[in-house]
């Protein structure tokens, strides 16, 4: 599967497409809203915290595998997953402040999204660390794989749920509509026919990035137990 | 294998479910593209992702070429 390569041109043929058609798709512009051609970022904020949850998911699931059947190979896989979900991570954060600082009139609001973001990614720097402080393989994948579980389930309230509770810049906090990730009151259908594209496109190549790095690994461990 | 297509055709046609309602929105021309000058962003954008697919693919072709040996 992960040397095939169907998906890796499905996931060049939509980026391709979001980059041309989404700079001219038509923009809704409803008075009184002040997003106008910015929301543009749609196609390309939003995909990296999609594509990180995506990376976030398998990381956990191969975190789980790993400390059901003690194969090495999903913990590499959970690795590596989490470290490409990481570099999401801070790119949407960054994509996120450029906006801000034109959008909200600062780079950083102290926005419950903003800080709850922030804290989800330190949770997941903690796993490198983690990882990085213990010198035995087996107890790296091990320990590694009960943390990444732990940093799994710290993502839900602290980017989607506290972001809700509270009065917030994004959408979907307290008294404005939408969820955390979107509101649908911005976006129109000819917009979705670009974001829902975006979505998958990013996230595949995330996901290959990520199986680029694993097969190198595999290679790593295959050298040192046989060479 | 069969399973897999079925999920992705599912998805592919859920988009193109949406595409067909796309007929609703009244455009406004944004300044970049009244000016022309939006096709500049595109070509760099396009740039910058030929590169980094032509990057990728080429980093792919090697690490096939490892497992080969």
């Amino acid at each position: 599967m992960i040397r095939q390569s169907w998906w890796k041109f499905a996931s060049f043929l939509l980026l391709l497409y979001t980059c041309t058609y989404g700079f001219f798709v038509p923009v809704p512009s409803p008075p009184g809203v002040p997003l106008k051609e910015t929301i543009r970022n749609l196609f390309f904020h939003v995909p990296m915290w999609v594509a990180m949850m995506v990376c976030f998911g398998v990381s956990v699931i191969y975190a789980i595998r790993y400390l059901r059947s003690q194969d090495a190979a999903a913990d590499i896989y959970a690795h590596e997953y989490a470290r490409t979900g990481v570099v999401l991570g801070v790119l949407g954060l960054v994509t996120g402040m450029i906006w801000a600082n034109y959008q909200w009139g600062a780079p950083w609001s102290g926005d419950a999204k903003q800080n709850g973001t922030a804290i989800a990614l330190l949770i997941y720097f903690a796993y490198f660390v983690l990882r990085g402080s213990l010198q035995d393989e087996e107890k790296q994948a091990r320990i590694g794989s009960v943390y990444n579980i732990f940093a799994f389930f710290m993502l839900f309230p602290t980017i989607w749920i506290l972001p809700r509770l509270t009065e917030s810049l994004h959408p979907g906090g307290q008294g404005s509509e939408g969820n955390p990730g979107l509101n649908p009151k911005d976006t129109t259908n000819s917009m979705r026919v670009v974001m829902y594209p975006a979505f998958i496109g990013w996230t595949l190549l995330s996901v290959w990035i990520t199986t680029l790095r694993i097969r190198v690994q595999l290679l790593h461990h295959k050298q040192l137990n046989h060479g | 294998m069969d399973k897999l297509r079925r999920i992705v055709s599912v998805i592919i046609l859920s988009i193109l479910s949406i595409a067909v309602q796309a007929q609703d929105v009244t455009e406004e021309t944004s300044p970049m593209r009244s000016n022309g000058k939006i096709y500049v962003v595109v070509a760099v954008v396009v740039t910058i992702l030929l590169g980094l697919f032509f990057y990728v693919y080429n980093l792919d072709r090697k690490i096939s070429k490892m497992e080969r040996k």
